[in-house]
Protein backbone atom coordinates (compact mmCIF):
# COMPACT_ATOMS: atom_id res chain seq x y z
CA UNK A 1 0.00 0.00 0.00
CA UNK A 2 1.45 3.09 -0.64
CA UNK A 3 2.31 5.14 2.50
CA UNK A 4 0.14 6.48 4.50
CA UNK A 5 -0.33 10.29 5.18
CA UNK A 6 0.55 11.06 8.73
CA UNK A 7 0.18 14.79 8.77
CA UNK A 8 -1.76 16.69 11.20
CA UNK A 9 -2.92 20.20 11.40
CA UNK A 10 -2.58 21.41 15.20
CA UNK A 11 -4.03 24.96 15.40
CA UNK A 12 -2.89 26.12 12.03
CA UNK A 13 0.32 24.38 12.69
CA UNK A 14 1.13 21.93 9.88
CA UNK A 15 2.93 18.77 11.05
CA UNK A 16 4.60 16.04 9.31
CA UNK A 17 3.17 13.50 12.08
CA UNK A 18 1.18 14.06 15.22
CA UNK A 19 4.24 13.33 17.40
CA UNK A 20 5.64 15.86 19.49
CA UNK A 21 8.05 16.42 22.36
CA UNK A 22 7.28 17.31 25.85
CA UNK A 23 8.57 20.42 27.41
CA UNK A 24 11.06 19.63 30.19
CA UNK A 25 12.50 16.39 28.59
CA UNK A 26 14.46 17.43 25.42
CA UNK A 27 16.21 20.65 25.90
CA UNK A 28 15.97 22.96 23.47
CA UNK A 29 16.04 20.56 20.83
CA UNK A 30 19.71 20.63 20.07
CA UNK A 31 20.86 18.58 22.95
CA UNK A 32 18.75 15.65 21.23
CA UNK A 33 20.39 16.17 17.70
CA UNK A 34 23.18 13.32 18.12
CA UNK A 35 19.81 11.36 18.66
CA UNK A 36 17.17 12.01 17.28
CA UNK A 37 16.79 12.93 13.19
CA UNK A 38 15.03 16.46 14.06
CA UNK A 39 12.96 16.47 11.16
CA UNK A 40 11.70 12.86 11.70
CA UNK A 41 9.39 14.09 14.13
CA UNK A 42 6.38 16.69 14.04
CA UNK A 43 7.75 19.43 16.05
CA UNK A 44 9.91 19.73 19.57
CA UNK A 45 8.85 21.79 22.72
CA UNK A 46 11.40 23.58 24.85
CA UNK A 47 12.24 23.47 28.43
CA UNK A 48 9.73 25.72 30.61
CA UNK A 49 10.98 29.89 29.83
CA UNK A 50 10.60 32.16 32.15
CA UNK A 51 11.52 36.15 31.94
CA UNK A 52 14.45 35.63 34.50
CA UNK A 53 16.78 32.66 35.00
CA UNK A 54 16.18 29.94 37.31
CA UNK A 55 18.39 27.82 38.90
CA UNK A 56 15.61 25.28 40.11
CA UNK A 57 14.88 23.19 43.43
CA UNK A 58 17.64 21.67 45.45
CA UNK A 59 18.81 17.90 45.15
CA UNK A 60 17.31 14.94 45.14
CA UNK A 61 15.23 16.48 42.32
CA UNK A 62 14.13 13.12 41.06
CA UNK A 63 13.32 9.47 42.28
CA UNK A 64 12.15 6.41 39.93
CA UNK A 65 9.21 4.58 41.46
CA UNK A 66 8.08 1.12 39.91
CA UNK A 67 6.65 2.30 36.59
CA UNK A 68 7.39 6.00 36.32
CA UNK A 69 9.50 8.97 38.09
CA UNK A 70 9.12 11.61 39.87
CA UNK A 71 10.73 15.20 39.59
CA UNK A 72 10.71 18.28 41.24
CA UNK A 73 13.72 20.12 39.01
CA UNK A 74 11.34 23.64 39.98
CA UNK A 75 11.60 24.79 36.27
CA UNK A 76 15.56 25.23 35.96
CA UNK A 77 15.98 27.28 32.70
CA UNK A 78 18.28 29.53 30.63
CA UNK A 79 15.73 32.54 30.98
CA UNK A 80 14.26 34.21 27.77
CA UNK A 81 16.95 36.56 26.88
CA UNK A 82 19.91 33.56 26.76
CA UNK A 83 16.88 32.02 25.08
CA UNK A 84 16.80 33.99 21.92
CA UNK A 85 20.87 34.60 22.12
CA UNK A 86 21.90 31.07 22.51
CA UNK A 87 18.66 28.36 21.95
CA UNK A 88 17.09 30.07 18.89
CA UNK A 89 19.41 30.13 16.41
CA UNK A 90 19.26 26.20 16.51
CA UNK A 91 16.12 26.67 15.05
CA UNK A 92 16.84 28.13 11.76
CA UNK A 93 18.92 24.82 11.12
CA UNK A 94 16.29 22.18 11.78
CA UNK A 95 12.65 21.95 9.09
CA UNK A 96 10.65 21.56 11.94
CA UNK A 97 8.00 23.72 14.31
CA UNK A 98 9.50 24.59 17.61
CA UNK A 99 7.11 25.21 20.30
CA UNK A 100 8.60 27.86 23.11
CA UNK A 101 6.92 26.26 26.89
CA UNK A 102 6.76 29.23 29.29
CA UNK A 103 5.51 30.87 32.52
CA UNK A 104 5.41 33.66 34.94
CA UNK A 105 5.21 34.27 38.35
CA UNK A 106 2.18 36.48 37.89
CA UNK A 107 -0.41 37.31 34.65
CA UNK A 108 1.92 39.95 33.94
CA UNK A 109 4.74 38.33 33.49
CA UNK A 110 3.03 35.52 31.75
CA UNK A 111 1.68 38.48 29.12
CA UNK A 112 5.72 39.56 28.68
CA UNK A 113 6.65 36.35 28.10
CA UNK A 114 3.72 35.74 25.59
CA UNK A 115 4.92 39.24 24.20
CA UNK A 116 8.53 38.32 23.70
CA UNK A 117 8.15 35.24 22.05
CA UNK A 118 5.41 36.27 19.65
CA UNK A 119 8.28 38.03 18.28
CA UNK A 120 10.81 35.73 17.24
CA UNK A 121 9.98 34.34 14.23
CA UNK A 122 12.02 30.96 14.79
CA UNK A 123 8.81 30.12 17.00
CA UNK A 124 5.90 28.42 15.78
CA UNK A 125 3.86 28.59 18.48
CA UNK A 126 3.36 28.93 22.36
CA UNK A 127 2.54 26.69 25.03
CA UNK A 128 1.53 27.83 28.08
CA UNK A 129 2.46 25.94 31.25
CA UNK A 130 0.05 26.51 34.39
CA UNK A 131 0.18 22.89 35.60
CA UNK A 132 3.95 22.69 37.21
CA UNK A 133 3.29 21.41 40.27
CA UNK A 134 6.82 22.03 41.81
CA UNK A 135 7.00 25.26 42.07
CA UNK A 136 4.76 28.35 44.37
CA UNK A 137 4.20 30.62 41.47
CA UNK A 138 3.94 30.17 38.03
CA UNK A 139 2.35 27.40 36.90
CA UNK A 140 -0.15 25.08 39.41
CA UNK A 141 -1.67 28.04 41.38
CA UNK A 142 -3.16 29.49 38.08
CA UNK A 143 -3.84 25.64 36.47
CA UNK A 144 -5.83 24.83 39.26
CA UNK A 145 -8.62 27.48 39.38
CA UNK A 146 -10.93 27.90 36.29
CA UNK A 147 -10.83 31.89 37.22
CA UNK A 148 -6.82 32.10 37.14
CA UNK A 149 -6.37 29.91 34.09
CA UNK A 150 -8.90 31.97 32.33
CA UNK A 151 -7.00 35.12 33.67
CA UNK A 152 -3.69 34.05 32.42
CA UNK A 153 -4.95 32.85 29.01
CA UNK A 154 -6.92 35.61 28.32
CA UNK A 155 -3.50 37.93 29.08
CA UNK A 156 -1.23 35.61 26.78
CA UNK A 157 -4.03 35.80 23.97
CA UNK A 158 -3.90 39.62 23.60
CA UNK A 159 -0.07 39.36 23.68
CA UNK A 160 0.32 37.02 20.87
CA UNK A 161 -0.72 35.85 17.22
CA UNK A 162 0.97 32.53 17.07
CA UNK A 163 -1.04 29.29 18.08
CA UNK A 164 -1.54 29.43 21.80
CA UNK A 165 -1.57 25.99 23.49
CA UNK A 166 -2.34 25.73 27.15
CA UNK A 167 -0.95 23.19 28.68
CA UNK A 168 -3.25 21.33 31.81
CA UNK A 169 -2.60 19.84 35.01
CA UNK A 170 -4.19 16.59 35.60
CA UNK A 171 -4.15 17.99 39.90
CA UNK A 172 -7.41 19.08 39.52
CA UNK A 173 -10.99 17.75 40.51
CA UNK A 174 -12.23 18.28 36.81
CA UNK A 175 -9.97 18.53 33.99
CA UNK A 176 -13.09 19.51 31.87
CA UNK A 177 -14.16 22.78 33.73
CA UNK A 178 -10.25 24.08 33.06
CA UNK A 179 -10.07 23.04 29.73
CA UNK A 180 -13.80 24.98 29.12
CA UNK A 181 -11.88 27.81 30.52
CA UNK A 182 -9.34 28.06 28.53
CA UNK A 183 -11.16 27.26 25.50
CA UNK A 184 -13.46 30.39 26.26
CA UNK A 185 -10.60 32.43 26.78
CA UNK A 186 -8.61 32.24 23.52
CA UNK A 187 -6.84 29.10 23.61
CA UNK A 188 -6.46 27.69 20.22
CA UNK A 189 -5.07 24.12 21.40
CA UNK A 190 -4.72 22.30 24.72
CA UNK A 191 -2.34 19.76 25.81
CA UNK A 192 -2.64 17.00 28.76
CA UNK A 193 -1.86 15.93 31.12
CA UNK A 194 1.03 17.49 32.88
CA UNK A 195 2.50 15.64 35.40
CA UNK A 196 0.36 14.37 38.60
CA UNK A 197 1.63 15.79 42.29
CA UNK A 198 3.33 12.55 43.75
CA UNK A 199 5.56 11.87 47.09
CA UNK A 200 7.87 8.80 47.51
CA UNK A 201 9.90 8.26 51.29
CA UNK A 202 12.31 6.38 52.29
CA UNK A 203 11.38 4.51 55.47
CA UNK A 204 15.33 3.76 56.48
CA UNK A 205 16.04 7.40 56.79
CA UNK A 206 12.54 8.84 57.54
CA UNK A 207 12.20 11.29 55.60
CA UNK A 208 10.85 12.44 51.83
CA UNK A 209 13.42 11.33 49.04
CA UNK A 210 13.13 14.82 47.08
CA UNK A 211 14.32 17.76 48.54
CA UNK A 212 11.14 19.37 47.41
CA UNK A 213 9.43 16.19 49.85
CA UNK A 214 6.41 16.26 46.52
CA UNK A 215 7.24 16.19 42.80
CA UNK A 216 5.71 15.20 39.66
CA UNK A 217 4.60 11.58 38.74
CA UNK A 218 5.10 10.78 34.62
CA UNK A 219 6.24 7.75 32.91
CA UNK A 220 4.43 4.86 31.91
CA UNK A 221 2.51 4.16 35.17
CA UNK A 222 0.44 7.62 34.96
CA UNK A 223 -0.85 6.61 30.91
CA UNK A 224 -4.57 5.42 31.88
CA UNK A 225 -5.14 8.54 33.69
CA UNK A 226 -4.14 10.77 30.84
CA UNK A 227 -6.31 8.72 28.01
CA UNK A 228 -9.30 9.29 30.49
CA UNK A 229 -8.43 12.60 30.40
CA UNK A 230 -7.99 12.87 27.02
CA UNK A 231 -11.34 11.35 26.24
CA UNK A 232 -13.32 13.71 28.62
CA UNK A 233 -11.52 16.67 26.95
CA UNK A 234 -11.97 15.94 23.62
CA UNK A 235 -15.51 15.05 24.21
CA UNK A 236 -16.67 18.89 26.04
CA UNK A 237 -14.78 21.36 23.87
CA UNK A 238 -13.91 21.91 20.51
CA UNK A 239 -10.30 22.63 20.21
CA UNK A 240 -7.30 20.01 18.97
CA UNK A 241 -5.98 18.43 21.57
CA UNK A 242 -2.51 17.14 22.36
CA UNK A 243 -2.21 13.96 24.71
CA UNK A 244 0.65 13.46 26.72
CA UNK A 245 1.44 11.06 29.63
CA UNK A 246 3.43 8.04 30.00
CA UNK A 247 3.51 7.45 25.98
CA UNK A 248 6.40 4.71 25.80
CA UNK A 249 5.93 3.41 21.97
CA UNK A 250 3.65 3.56 19.16
CA UNK A 251 0.29 2.03 20.90
CA UNK A 252 0.09 4.01 23.61
CA UNK A 253 0.59 7.21 20.93
CA UNK A 254 -2.11 5.60 18.60
CA UNK A 255 -4.65 5.16 21.62
CA UNK A 256 -4.43 8.36 22.32
CA UNK A 257 -5.23 9.91 19.46
CA UNK A 258 -8.55 7.28 19.64
CA UNK A 259 -9.33 9.07 22.55
CA UNK A 260 -9.35 12.04 20.83
CA UNK A 261 -5.94 13.99 20.50
CA UNK A 262 -4.86 15.39 17.19
CA UNK A 263 -1.06 15.37 18.36
CA UNK A 264 0.66 13.70 21.02
CA UNK A 265 3.92 14.63 23.29
CA UNK A 266 6.59 11.81 24.30
CA UNK A 267 8.33 12.86 27.66
CA UNK A 268 9.73 10.79 30.30
CA UNK A 269 10.89 7.91 27.31
CA UNK A 270 13.02 10.42 26.15
CA UNK A 271 15.02 10.01 29.00
CA UNK A 272 14.91 6.81 28.66
CA UNK A 273 15.95 6.32 24.58
CA UNK A 274 16.67 9.94 23.43
CA UNK A 275 15.53 8.86 20.32
CA UNK A 276 12.15 7.52 21.36
CA UNK A 277 10.17 10.21 19.58
CA UNK A 278 11.35 9.24 16.24
CA UNK A 279 10.86 5.74 16.87
CA UNK A 280 7.27 5.77 17.66
CA UNK A 281 6.31 8.55 14.60
CA UNK A 282 8.37 5.41 12.63
CA UNK A 283 6.13 3.21 14.63
CA UNK A 284 2.89 4.71 14.22
CA UNK A 285 3.55 4.86 10.57
CA UNK A 286 4.27 1.17 10.17
CA UNK A 287 1.15 0.13 12.12
CA UNK A 288 -1.06 2.56 9.72
CA UNK A 289 0.65 0.56 6.65
CA UNK A 290 -0.27 -2.72 8.33
CA UNK A 291 -3.81 -1.96 9.35
CA UNK A 292 -4.47 -0.30 6.01
CA UNK A 293 -5.32 3.14 6.96
CA UNK A 294 -4.84 5.95 4.84
CA UNK A 295 -4.91 8.99 7.08
CA UNK A 296 -4.13 9.38 10.14
CA UNK A 297 -6.49 11.52 10.90
CA UNK A 298 -9.00 8.97 10.20
CA UNK A 299 -8.03 8.04 13.98
CA UNK A 300 -8.36 11.16 15.33
CA UNK A 301 -11.46 10.69 18.37
CA UNK A 302 -12.32 7.59 16.31
CA UNK A 303 -12.96 5.18 19.43
CA UNK A 304 -15.41 3.22 19.10
CA UNK A 305 -18.13 2.85 22.17
CA UNK B 1 26.18 7.23 20.92
CA UNK B 2 23.47 4.45 21.66
CA UNK B 3 24.42 0.83 20.82
CA UNK B 4 23.68 -2.85 22.13
CA UNK B 5 26.56 -4.67 23.91
CA UNK B 6 26.96 -8.48 24.59
CA UNK B 7 28.21 -9.27 28.10
CA UNK B 8 31.35 -11.05 27.93
CA UNK B 9 31.49 -11.49 31.57
CA UNK B 10 30.08 -10.21 34.64
CA UNK B 11 32.13 -11.33 37.89
CA UNK B 12 31.76 -10.36 41.61
CA UNK B 13 35.63 -9.27 42.79
CA UNK B 14 34.10 -8.50 46.11
CA UNK B 15 30.83 -8.91 48.05
CA UNK B 16 28.82 -6.78 46.51
CA UNK B 17 30.92 -5.32 43.83
CA UNK B 18 30.39 -6.35 40.24
CA UNK B 19 32.59 -6.24 37.22
CA UNK B 20 31.44 -6.65 33.60
CA UNK B 21 32.95 -6.91 30.50
CA UNK B 22 30.65 -6.50 27.62
CA UNK B 23 31.52 -5.68 23.47
CA UNK B 24 31.62 -1.89 22.33
CA UNK B 25 31.90 -0.20 19.43
CA UNK B 26 35.40 1.44 17.81
CA UNK B 27 34.27 4.61 19.04
CA UNK B 28 34.66 3.14 22.67
CA UNK B 29 38.57 2.83 22.78
CA UNK B 30 38.93 6.47 23.01
CA UNK B 31 36.81 7.13 25.69
CA UNK B 32 37.99 9.69 28.43
CA UNK B 33 39.09 8.55 31.57
CA UNK B 34 36.19 10.04 33.52
CA UNK B 35 33.39 9.50 31.34
CA UNK B 36 30.60 6.93 31.71
CA UNK B 37 27.72 5.27 30.54
CA UNK B 38 24.14 4.76 30.75
CA UNK B 39 22.83 1.19 30.61
CA UNK B 40 19.25 -0.09 30.48
CA UNK B 41 19.16 -2.55 32.41
CA UNK B 42 16.30 -4.32 30.43
CA UNK B 43 13.86 -3.64 28.45
CA UNK B 44 10.91 -3.78 30.95
CA UNK B 45 9.38 -0.79 32.61
CA UNK B 46 10.63 -1.51 36.07
CA UNK B 47 13.68 -0.45 36.48
CA UNK B 48 12.23 2.57 34.29
CA UNK B 49 15.21 4.32 33.80
CA UNK B 50 18.73 3.74 32.57
CA UNK B 51 21.29 3.48 35.31
CA UNK B 52 24.93 5.56 34.96
CA UNK B 53 28.10 3.90 35.43
CA UNK B 54 31.69 4.95 35.22
CA UNK B 55 33.74 2.94 32.52
CA UNK B 56 37.03 1.14 34.41
CA UNK B 57 38.31 0.29 31.32
CA UNK B 58 38.41 -0.14 27.69
CA UNK B 59 40.36 -2.57 25.41
CA UNK B 60 40.18 -5.15 22.83
CA UNK B 61 39.84 -9.08 23.25
CA UNK B 62 40.01 -11.71 20.32
CA UNK B 63 37.17 -13.80 20.08
CA UNK B 64 38.00 -17.26 20.67
CA UNK B 65 36.93 -18.93 17.27
CA UNK B 66 39.53 -19.17 14.87
CA UNK B 67 40.70 -16.22 12.56
CA UNK B 68 38.42 -13.71 14.86
CA UNK B 69 39.95 -10.75 14.64
CA UNK B 70 40.21 -8.44 17.84
CA UNK B 71 37.15 -6.49 19.02
CA UNK B 72 36.98 -3.77 21.45
CA UNK B 73 35.56 -3.94 24.82
CA UNK B 74 34.36 -1.76 27.79
CA UNK B 75 34.41 -2.39 31.44
CA UNK B 76 32.36 -0.94 34.53
CA UNK B 77 32.76 -1.92 37.88
CA UNK B 78 29.51 -1.51 39.82
CA UNK B 79 28.25 -1.87 43.33
CA UNK B 80 24.99 -3.62 44.23
CA UNK B 81 22.82 -1.09 45.40
CA UNK B 82 19.27 -1.40 44.35
CA UNK B 83 16.90 -3.07 42.31
CA UNK B 84 18.48 -1.85 39.10
CA UNK B 85 22.20 -3.12 40.34
CA UNK B 86 20.55 -6.16 41.76
CA UNK B 87 19.23 -7.51 38.43
CA UNK B 88 22.38 -6.14 36.85
CA UNK B 89 24.23 -8.73 38.90
CA UNK B 90 22.52 -11.55 37.23
CA UNK B 91 23.07 -10.88 33.46
CA UNK B 92 25.60 -13.79 32.26
CA UNK B 93 27.76 -13.79 29.32
CA UNK B 94 25.65 -13.25 25.70
CA UNK B 95 23.23 -11.06 27.40
CA UNK B 96 22.70 -7.98 25.64
CA UNK B 97 22.49 -4.58 27.07
CA UNK B 98 21.52 -0.75 25.79
CA UNK B 99 24.24 1.49 26.32
CA UNK B 100 24.20 5.28 26.08
CA UNK B 101 27.65 6.68 26.10
CA UNK B 102 30.55 7.19 26.27
CA UNK B 103 28.80 10.21 27.87
CA UNK B 104 30.34 13.52 29.56
CA UNK B 105 33.26 15.27 31.01
CA UNK B 106 36.19 13.40 32.04
CA UNK B 107 39.82 13.79 33.55
CA UNK B 108 41.89 16.22 32.30
CA UNK B 109 45.42 14.44 32.54
CA UNK B 110 47.19 17.56 33.29
CA UNK B 111 51.30 17.71 33.25
CA UNK B 112 53.63 15.13 32.90
CA UNK B 113 55.82 16.33 35.16
CA UNK B 114 53.49 16.68 38.70
CA UNK B 115 53.35 13.68 40.70
CA UNK B 116 49.45 12.41 40.09
CA UNK B 117 48.34 10.98 43.73
CA UNK B 118 44.41 8.78 42.62
CA UNK B 119 41.98 9.10 45.82
CA UNK B 120 39.31 6.78 45.19
CA UNK B 121 36.48 5.21 47.90
CA UNK B 122 34.76 2.08 47.51
CA UNK B 123 33.56 1.40 44.33
CA UNK B 124 34.48 5.34 43.44
CA UNK B 125 37.82 3.25 42.26
CA UNK B 126 35.68 2.54 38.95
CA UNK B 127 36.80 5.81 36.52
CA UNK B 128 39.96 5.85 38.14
CA UNK B 129 41.16 2.62 36.77
CA UNK B 130 41.32 3.75 33.12
CA UNK B 131 42.91 7.12 34.43
CA UNK B 132 45.76 5.37 36.28
CA UNK B 133 46.16 3.62 33.16
CA UNK B 134 46.53 6.95 31.02
CA UNK B 135 48.26 8.63 33.64
CA UNK B 136 51.23 6.38 34.54
CA UNK B 137 52.36 6.54 31.02
CA UNK B 138 54.09 9.79 31.67
CA UNK B 139 53.62 10.67 35.66
CA UNK B 140 54.51 9.40 38.60
CA UNK B 141 51.14 8.01 40.66
CA UNK B 142 50.03 6.74 43.45
CA UNK B 143 46.83 5.63 44.38
CA UNK B 144 44.93 5.72 48.05
CA UNK B 145 42.48 3.56 48.17
CA UNK B 146 39.71 3.63 51.12
CA UNK B 147 36.88 1.68 52.36
CA UNK B 148 34.96 0.68 55.66
CA UNK B 149 36.23 -3.15 55.59
CA UNK B 150 38.51 -4.82 53.15
CA UNK B 151 35.67 -6.03 50.93
CA UNK B 152 35.28 -2.13 49.78
CA UNK B 153 39.39 -1.98 48.43
CA UNK B 154 38.56 -3.11 45.10
CA UNK B 155 40.68 -4.43 41.56
CA UNK B 156 43.81 -3.33 43.88
CA UNK B 157 45.95 -5.93 41.95
CA UNK B 158 45.10 -4.34 38.66
CA UNK B 159 46.27 -0.62 39.76
CA UNK B 160 49.51 -2.43 41.25
CA UNK B 161 50.31 -4.64 37.90
CA UNK B 162 50.61 -0.47 36.34
CA UNK B 163 53.33 0.10 38.20
CA UNK B 164 51.65 2.32 40.92
CA UNK B 165 52.55 3.16 44.23
CA UNK B 166 48.92 2.13 46.14
CA UNK B 167 48.42 2.99 49.77
CA UNK B 168 45.44 1.17 51.24
CA UNK B 169 43.09 2.22 54.31
CA UNK B 170 39.88 1.14 55.62
CA UNK B 171 37.75 2.20 58.75
CA UNK B 172 37.90 -1.09 60.72
CA UNK B 173 41.51 -1.96 59.99
CA UNK B 174 40.96 -4.68 57.91
CA UNK B 175 43.24 -4.40 55.15
CA UNK B 176 45.81 -1.20 55.37
CA UNK B 177 45.78 0.94 57.69
CA UNK B 178 43.56 1.66 59.90
CA UNK B 179 41.13 5.00 59.52
CA UNK B 180 40.74 7.25 57.03
CA UNK B 181 42.84 7.28 52.73
CA UNK B 182 42.86 10.83 53.23
CA UNK B 183 45.22 10.14 56.07
CA UNK B 184 47.37 8.54 53.97
CA UNK B 185 47.01 11.37 51.55
CA UNK B 186 47.88 13.98 53.98
CA UNK B 187 51.25 12.50 54.78
CA UNK B 188 52.36 11.99 50.96
CA UNK B 189 51.90 15.64 50.68
CA UNK B 190 53.85 16.59 53.29
CA UNK B 191 57.00 14.32 51.84
CA UNK B 192 55.99 16.07 48.33
CA UNK B 193 58.97 17.71 46.55
CA UNK B 194 57.61 19.45 43.59
CA UNK B 195 54.33 19.82 42.24
CA UNK B 196 51.77 17.63 42.40
CA UNK B 197 47.45 17.22 41.33
CA UNK B 198 45.30 14.84 43.30
CA UNK B 199 42.22 13.23 41.06
CA UNK B 200 39.27 11.76 43.64
CA UNK B 201 36.32 9.55 43.72
CA UNK B 202 34.18 8.37 46.00
CA UNK B 203 31.44 9.60 48.93
CA UNK B 204 30.55 12.82 49.14
CA UNK B 205 31.99 13.08 52.46
CA UNK B 206 35.80 11.69 51.19
CA UNK B 207 35.56 14.10 48.60
CA UNK B 208 34.51 16.69 50.74
CA UNK B 209 37.62 15.96 52.96
CA UNK B 210 40.00 16.00 49.64
CA UNK B 211 38.86 19.24 48.16
CA UNK B 212 39.65 20.97 51.18
CA UNK B 213 42.64 19.47 51.65
CA UNK B 214 43.57 20.18 47.91
CA UNK B 215 42.46 23.60 48.59
CA UNK B 216 44.32 24.80 51.61
CA UNK B 217 47.73 23.10 50.29
CA UNK B 218 47.02 24.98 46.82
CA UNK B 219 47.29 21.63 45.14
CA UNK B 220 44.90 21.47 41.91
CA UNK B 221 42.49 18.18 42.14
CA UNK B 222 39.73 17.13 39.60
CA UNK B 223 36.49 14.74 41.71
CA UNK B 224 34.44 12.91 39.87
CA UNK B 225 30.65 13.13 41.00
CA UNK B 226 28.23 10.88 41.44
CA UNK B 227 24.63 12.07 40.49
CA UNK B 228 20.85 10.72 40.19
CA UNK B 229 19.92 11.27 36.52
CA UNK B 230 17.19 9.97 34.72
CA UNK B 231 18.68 10.87 30.99
CA UNK B 232 22.72 11.75 30.79
CA UNK B 233 22.24 14.20 28.35
CA UNK B 234 21.71 17.09 30.00
CA UNK B 235 18.25 17.44 29.85
CA UNK B 236 16.08 16.31 33.04
CA UNK B 237 17.92 18.56 35.10
CA UNK B 238 17.89 15.85 37.65
CA UNK B 239 21.54 15.53 38.33
CA UNK B 240 22.63 18.80 39.36
CA UNK B 241 25.16 19.52 42.10
CA UNK B 242 25.79 23.23 43.63
CA UNK B 243 28.34 25.24 42.24
CA UNK B 244 30.94 26.99 44.56
CA UNK B 245 29.11 30.68 44.52
CA UNK B 246 25.83 28.09 45.32
CA UNK B 247 23.49 29.69 47.96
CA UNK B 248 19.95 29.38 48.73
CA UNK B 249 19.69 33.07 47.89
CA UNK B 250 21.45 33.02 44.77
CA UNK B 251 21.78 29.46 43.71
CA UNK B 252 24.75 28.01 41.12
CA UNK B 253 24.10 24.08 40.26
CA UNK B 254 26.15 22.53 37.47
CA UNK B 255 24.97 19.57 35.63
CA UNK B 256 26.94 16.54 36.73
CA UNK B 257 26.31 14.58 32.92
CA UNK B 258 27.38 16.88 30.86
CA UNK B 259 29.18 20.06 32.85
CA UNK B 260 30.82 17.14 34.71
CA UNK B 261 30.92 14.03 36.27
CA UNK B 262 34.47 15.10 36.82
CA UNK B 263 35.06 18.81 38.02
CA UNK B 264 38.25 21.15 39.33
CA UNK B 265 37.29 21.21 43.17
CA UNK B 266 37.33 24.70 43.53
CA UNK B 267 34.36 24.98 40.43
CA UNK B 268 31.60 23.30 43.49
CA UNK B 269 30.52 24.48 47.19
CA UNK B 270 32.19 22.10 50.06
CA UNK B 271 31.07 22.75 53.83
CA UNK B 272 34.18 23.93 55.55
Amino acid sequence: MMKPDMTVNLAGIPLRNPVMTASGTFGYGEEFAEYVDMESIGAFVTKGLSLKPRAGNPTPRIVETPGGMLNAIGLQNVGIDAFIAKKVPYFRSVNTPAIANFFGNTIDEYAEMARRLDEIAEVAALEVNISCPNVKHGGIVFGTDPASASSVVTACRAATKKPLIVKLSPNVTDVVVMARACEDAGADALSLINTLTGMAIDLEKRRPVLANITGGFSGPAIKPIALRMVWQVAKAVKLPIIGIGGIMNATDALEFMLAGATAVQVGTASFINPGAAQKIAEDMEAWLIVHGVADIKSLIGALES
Amino acid sequence: MQFTSLILSNVEVSPGYWRMRMTAPPECASAQPGQFVMVRVNGAIDPLLRRPFGIFDVGTYTPAQSGAVAQPYLEMLYRVVGKGTTMLSTLHGSDLLDILGPLGKGFDLGAADEEKLIVGGGVGLAPLYLLARELVKESKVRLFAGGRTRDDILCITEFERLGIECYTATEDGSLGECGLVTEALLRRLDQLQGRASIYACGPHGMLNAVANIAAERGIPCQVSLEGYMACGVGACLGCVAPGHSHSPETPDFRCVCTEGPVFESGELKWRD
